[in-house]
């Protein structure tokens, strides 16, 4: 057995690029390593480093080497999935590579090294290692290479003005340590009503897209859920527990954005070329696909027999399923990929968050189809992309938005005037946004650090309860047609249904009594 | 209407006023991105289509408006080379981050050698639009840098030609370096007569 280890160990130390194009580990793997690695692996690491240090032999210094930092710095960025262009206003993550003086830079530090080589060799070479690169010399190269490329050589000065800025009152602390450290969640009291704060079911979630910019969860006024896991998309009757998958894409493609009808089985589907398929659920058929996009579509809101998509290309479009030029409108006012779409209630409205961090509201067009081209109101409050949107059902003119990592704001605007009404530091990205029907309460789902859906009442902002359970961040957020239940997706791979939002059987009673006596009298119904 | 009278003109003068503006939202942003003076120490004000929070503090505004006042000056000159903000320890003195503001002088239409007479007819609009993207840059960096935890302070070095004279309360320092340094490179923008490369240095967590 140990000759084929040894083998084994050789043939990883020859292919040395074999780590890249293998991918990530696969699932099970990835379980395992980070069960191991907390038992007994802390133990021989301390010694693996010092072997490290000392010689240089063996099999698996290739893997060691010091691409370490690198690679975490990598996994921080979230990278948009493949196959997708960079839209017209680039990535913000992405450094702009064509002002990065390579030329400048590659020529500083192979003079430097030219130089030193030399010098090593007037010296008559007192070792073989110092003609390798230390990361120690590493970095002093590329700090004299760094300050050569702005001072060249004593014709620059360095100039500060000697009266200087204060420095942060003692007491401060940044108030980015929410961002970075981990609390416990807050006990935080629960109002009037009992919130069971554990998931009433848990399903399982395989493949599912990490992407915040996609909208991959939906449930349908007739009691389905659509997911889209991996390349495929699946109906989970949430009545019987059946399962049907829907369509496989082919291996690259995959959905990107799932929307129901208001009523009914049709369901849109956004994908990563940029068309929007329509698809009759009870027959499991394609029904149409209408092109337009240029690149992948991430969200999709209906408007009875109009469907609106938001793509990567900053643009949305209104198309009307029935027609057979579905292509009503084609609205540009994100410069980047739009990420939310809301109808509002009343669909006298569409709300649209991008990843310019911009909200924009656009007024529906009175007696035609679609909206106006140009936005009602652009708020642009939100120092993050926007990709939680929710309207209020009880006031159809208020909106409720939530941004991205580095905004972490929950904000209420009035769209009748364009003024926002209250913001709430959540805390926490704000991954989705929903309002309860039965209760004057709302439900935002959040990433880092606690992974929560947190419960708040309205306008008050009190928070109610705090549901935890998923161990990675809540990707999407789905309403139960009854509006009792949520059902949440966890870039952990897991649906938790949480049944939040659930009648009190006191008030409901109370209600229908009360109902029954405005009936009666049209007077105080009236006054009401 | 002569043709010439309707040609949208920028000059070094333009041209450095429109970069010392830049350096004051974008400084100001920093320092509230990065979480070093208290939030309700700022304010927020509308600039690029943006929402940008400018600190309240008079002390901080008045360093800036003459660290500023004396760039812009430089500028339309084009005696700078680069404008670092540096982000230190209060207590301890080490830098923990870096922001470079590299000029590079451009020659605009190049209608002429002066440089004094050189013109840019790049659109006000284009370049602020530029500048945009850059300061969602600037907040968008909140996740990946690294948590500034301890009272910090920031100072603005200017890197400038040897033949700067030295006005009343500046003075020459040196360079300031950051340990196991990691560089990130945000977008650039160009008035057409000076392009800006911003990037960030900081301080890696071991």
């Amino acid at each position: 057995m140990s000759q084929f280890n040894f083998f084994n160990e050789i043939n990883s130390a020859l292919t040395m690029d074999g780590e890249i194009t293998r991918g990530p580990p696969p699932r099970w793997q990835k379980k395992m390593m980070d069960a191991s690695s907390s038992s007994h692996l802390n133990g021989s690491r301390s010694v693996l480093s010092v072997s490290y240090n000392t010689s240089f032999s063996g099999a698996n210094p290739p893997t060691k080497t010091p691409g370490k930092t690198g690679d975490t710095k990598n996994k921080k960025t979230p990278t948009p999935s493949k196959g997708s262009k960079t839209p017209g206003g680039g990535d913000r993550f992405i450094p702009n590579r064509g002002t990065t003086n390579f030329e400048l830079g590659h020529y500083l530090i192979k003079q430097e090294q030219e130089k030193s080589e030399n010098d090593e060799e007037n010296d008559s070479g007192n070792s073989n290692n110092s003609n390798k690169m230390t990361p120690a010399k590493a970095e002093r190269q590329k700090l004299i290479s760094d300050s050569m490329q702005v001072a060249d050589g004593k014709t620059t000065r360095i100039l500060s003005y000697q009266n200087k800025a204060p420095a942060a009152p003692e007491s401060h602390t940044n108030p980015l340590k929410v961002v970075y450290s981990i609390k416990t969640p807050i006990s935080t009291k629960s109002g009037s009503r009992y919130i069971p704060t554990t998931s009433d079911r848990i399903l399982d979630a395989p493949d599912i897209i990490n992407d915040y910019y996609l909208n991959l969860l939906d449930w349908s006024a007739d009691n389905i859920v659509t997911v889209a896991l991996g390349n495929a998309v699946y109906l989970w009757n949430a009545a019987t527990g059946n399962i049907e998958q829907l369509v496989e894409y082919e291996e690259g493609d995959h959905a990107c954005a799932l929307a129901w009808i208001q009523e009914g089985q049709i369901l849109a589907i956004g994908n990563n070329t940029g068309a929007v398929e329509l698809w009759d659920c009870s027959k499991i058929k394609r029904l149409r696909v209408m092109d337009g996009h240029s690149a992948r579509v991430g969200a999709l809101a209906w408007n009875s027999f109009l469907v609106s998509s938001g793509s990567r290309d900053g643009s949305i479009i209104h198309h009307d399923v029935r027609a057979r030029e579905h292509k009503v409108a084609n609205l540009a006012g994100h410069t980047q990929e739009v990420c939310g779409l809301k109808w509002s209630t009343d669909f006298k409205y569409l709300a649209s968050g991008g990843n310019d961090n911009l909200v924009n509201v656009w007024a529906a067009v009175s007696g035609g189809v679609g909206t106006g081209n140009e936005p009602l109101h652009i708020l642009n409050e939100h120092q993050a992309a926007v990709r939680a949107l929710a309207w209020c059902p009880w006031q159809p003119n208020v909106l409720a938005s939530g941004g991205g990592t580095a905004d972490r704001c929950i904000k209420f605007w009035n769209v009748n005037n364009g003024s926002l009404i209250n913001s709430v530091d959540s805390k926490s990205q704000v991954c989705a946004l929903l309002w309860s029907r039965n209760y004057k309460e709302l439900i935002s789902a959040h990433g880092f650090a606690n992974n929560q859906l947190t419960i708040w009442k309205y306008p008050s902002m009190v928070k109610q309860a705090e549901l935890t359970g998923h161990t990675s961040r809540v990707l999407q957020m789905a309403l139960s047609p009854d509006g009792s239940t949520v059902i949440s997706a966890g870039a952990d791979e897991t649906l938790r249904l949480w049944n939040c939002f659930a009648p009190d059987p006191h008030t409901a009673k109370k209600s229908s009594t009360a109902a029954a006596k405005a009936k009666q009298s049209v007077f105080r119904q009236s006054i009401r | 209407m002569s043709a010439q009278a309707t040609k949208n003109c920028i000059t070094l003068k333009g041209s450095a006023q429109i970069i010392a503006e830049y350096l004051k939202y974008g400084i100001n942003s920093i320092l509230f991105q990065r979480g070093i003076y208290p939030a309700e120490t700022f304010e927020s004000t509308q600039q690029y289509g943006l929402t940008i929070l400018m600190s309240k503090d008079p002390k901080i505004e008045e360093f800036l408006k003459k660290v500023l006042e004396q760039t812009e000056e430089w500028l339309g000159k084009n005696m700078i080379n680069k404008v670092s903000m540096v982000i230190t320890n209060a207590h301890t003195k080490e830098v923990l981050e870096c922001w470079d503001f590299k000029m590079n002088a451009e020659l605009g239409d190049g209608e002429t050698i002066d440089p004094q007479k050189l013109t840019s007819s790049k659109e006000l609009k284009r370049i602020q639009n530029e500048i945009r993207d850059v300061m969602r840059q600037i907040s968008a960096t909140v996740t990946y840098l690294p948590l500034l935890d301890c009272i910090c302070t920031f100072d603005v070095m200017i890197h400038t030609l040897q033949t700067c004279d030295i006005p009343e309360s500046w003075d020459e320092t040196g360079p300031a370096f950051i340990q196991n340094a990691q560089a990130v490179q945000l977008r650039s923008f160009s008035t057409g007569l000076h392009k800006v490369d911003t990037v960030v240095n900081y301080k890696m967590s071991s």
